[in-house]
């Protein structure tokens, strides 16, 4: 009797607490929208001004809508070799710091040497000093190996250092879950070290490398800090940006800017959508 | 082979990691043990210096309280679209950093349309600017390093098995003590990462102040890079860096030992 009767009175609750019952219910979800909202502004706005057709300098209020930025993307002097040299220094060393990275990861997890603590500290200490510390730092080193003109080596170089982390760390939290019985049975069926390497344990990693590429690249691409330390009088695309900035960016930088978005995100829906399609197959 | 490459790779990194260190250590013109530089730099900078421990320090924390409850959300309610509220959460990382603060140099430009809702709601007083001044560069900061926070505090609250919670439920624990007593807890790793995460880059950077700040709001990051890059000022530059280090050092290990007692004294009750 007394269940029924609970189950009667609940529809009687007065309007005000249900208003409340539905706001606690969905003040998360306001707030997270809310959140992200906010999230996208910048990118919203850096897209939209892209398509702006700005009268003098200044890229700052909205004028009237055009094509001709992306048309004359290259238009403003200096800004498609700016462009042509970060993709350059990003892809070389990422390579670099990703052949580098995977193995130092591999040496770690697979081999138990007295410097295997004091490496891992190596490794991380990279990821935990602010970037303005390693571009000081570096530029210091950089002021005393004279024979290294500051350009394209010197931030390469650098790229390099900071990337190595990324890829140690991307690539060893994949080893860690790697079962050596199949190396052990590869052995078994008599392959040499090589073959076994080649042929069992790269497969194996080959997303995690894969990965750790892709990091580095977009790492190298977007950095500015430790490559305007020293940079000298090269100029990647981040350090363009910064110069245009003291005078008011051109349009340009927001149509390279948006580019990159949505290359990088469609990317990323690639990815998502590949390993949805696999998981259905397998 | 691999024992060769390994070997032959690893003193490399060491090579290159501790010219990386010692690279610091060096006073520039002639070695002198010059620790007045140190003196000099604390005596001539301090307010950049308090500036920028102060501004990486609110940032942290709005940051933190920000994103917690999008964090709580995405990993209880998130369901099927999870994956995709992640990738919204980390679509700031694929505009270059530059071009994002400059997004929002032009959001929060003299003319433009925030500035003039806040004089509208007389929030600001008329004339009055946002750029230029300390609330820029901290929001600035925050939204730049946002998903540092965001994600490692997701990770945490995902692990978090939701069991755990209607157990305390059930043994007539209200929603919010529930919260503060098992999801709260839980969490702490996320927490500890992602300010170390948003603390440690912010107390550097002086791109925001650049390009938000005015003078008056310059961190400690521009003054190393004016020093280094402008006036060629190595020793003290250097000087500022490793104080920088040593400030961010320091708080991490009272931020570490805090938490540590904290987590020790909840486990306790």
């Amino acid at each position: 009797m007394s269940a029924v009767a609970v189950e009667r009175s609940r529809p009687r609750r007065g309007v005000l607490a249900s208003t409340w019952a539905f706001v606690k219910r969905h003040v998360l979800t306001a707030y997270s929208i809310l959140f992200f909202i906010y999230l996208l502004l910048p990118i919203s706005v850096v897209v939209l001004f892209s398509f702006n057709n700005p009268v003098g300098n200044f890229n700052y209020t909205w004028q009237g809508f055009t094509w001709n930025n992306w048309r004359y993307w290259n238009g403003p002097p200096g800004i498609q070799s700016a462009i042509v040299l970060s993709l350059e220094i990003g892809l070389i060393a990422s390579l670099v710091a990703t052949a580098l990275g995977t193995m130092i990861a591999l040496a770690l997890v697979r081999y138990n040497f007295r410097t295997r603590a004091a490496t891992n500290i190596l490794i991380f200490l990279p990821l935990s000093t602010p970037e303005i510390v390693l571009g000081a730092s570096l530029l210091t080193l950089f002021l005393h190996m004279t024979f290294v003109p500051f350009g394209f080596w010197t931030i390469l170089i650098a790229h390099v250092m900071f990337c190595i982390s990324f890829a140690v760390v991307t690539v060893k939290a994949r080893l860690i879950g790697f079962d050596r019985h199949l190396e052990e049975a590869a052995m078994d069926l008599g392959a040499n070290e090589l073959t076994t390497f080649r042929r069992v344990t790269l497969p194996l990693i080959a997303p995690a490398i894969l990965a750790a590429f892709l990091l580095c690249f977009a790492i190298s691409i977007d950095d500015f800090v430790v490559t305007y330390f020293n940079a000298g009088n090269a100029v990647t695309f981040p350090v363009y940006v910064w110069g245009s900035a003291r005078n008011g960016a051109p349009a340009q930088v927001n149509v390279i800017g948006t580019a990159i978005f949505v290359i990088a995100v469609t990317l990323v829906l690639a990815n998502v959508l590949l390993q949805r399609r696999r998981e259905k197959q397998g | 082979m691999i024992w060769l490459t390994i070997f032959f790779v690893v003193p490399l990194g060491f090579l290159a990691y501790q010219s990386l260190e010692s690279g610091n250590v060096d006073f520039g013109y002639a070695f002198t043990w010059a620790w007045g530089n140190y003196w000099t730099a604390i005596r001539d900078y301090r307010p950049q210096f308090v500036r920028s421990l102060e501004y990486a320090g609110m940032a942290t924390v709005i940051a933190l309280v920000v994103s917690y409850p999008v964090a709580y959300w995405i990993a209880f309610r998130g369901g099927r679209w999870k994956n995709l509220l992640l990738l919204f959460i980390v679509a700031p990382f694929f505009v270059t950093y530059l071009i994002r603060t400059l997004a929002w140099e032009t959001i929060l430009a003299d003319h433009g349309f925030v500035v003039r809702t806040l004089i509208n709601l007389h929030i600001l007083a008329p004339g009055g600017r946002l750029l230029a001044t300390g609330t820029a560069v901290v929001a600035g900061i925050i939204y730049n390093f946002l998903p540092f926070m965001a994600l490692p505090l997701y990770v945490s609250l995902e692990q978090v098995d939701p069991r755990l919670i209607e157990a305390a439920e059930d043994l007539y624990a209200n929603k919010i003590r529930a919260f503060l007593r098992v999801t709260l807890p839980l969490s702490l790793p996320g927490v500890v990462a992602g300010t170390l995460l948003t603390f440690i880059p912010a107390a550097g950077d002086f791109i925001n102040a650049q390009l938000l700040g005015g003078p008056e709001n310059h961190m400690i990051g521009n003054v190393i890079q004016s020093k280094f890059l402008a006036a060629s000022d190595y020793p003290s530059a250097a000087a500022m860096s490793f104080i920088l280090m040593a400030g961010i050092l320091a708080f991490v290990a009272v931020y570490a030992f805090v938490v540590g007692t904290e987590e020790l004294t909840g486990s306790a009750v």
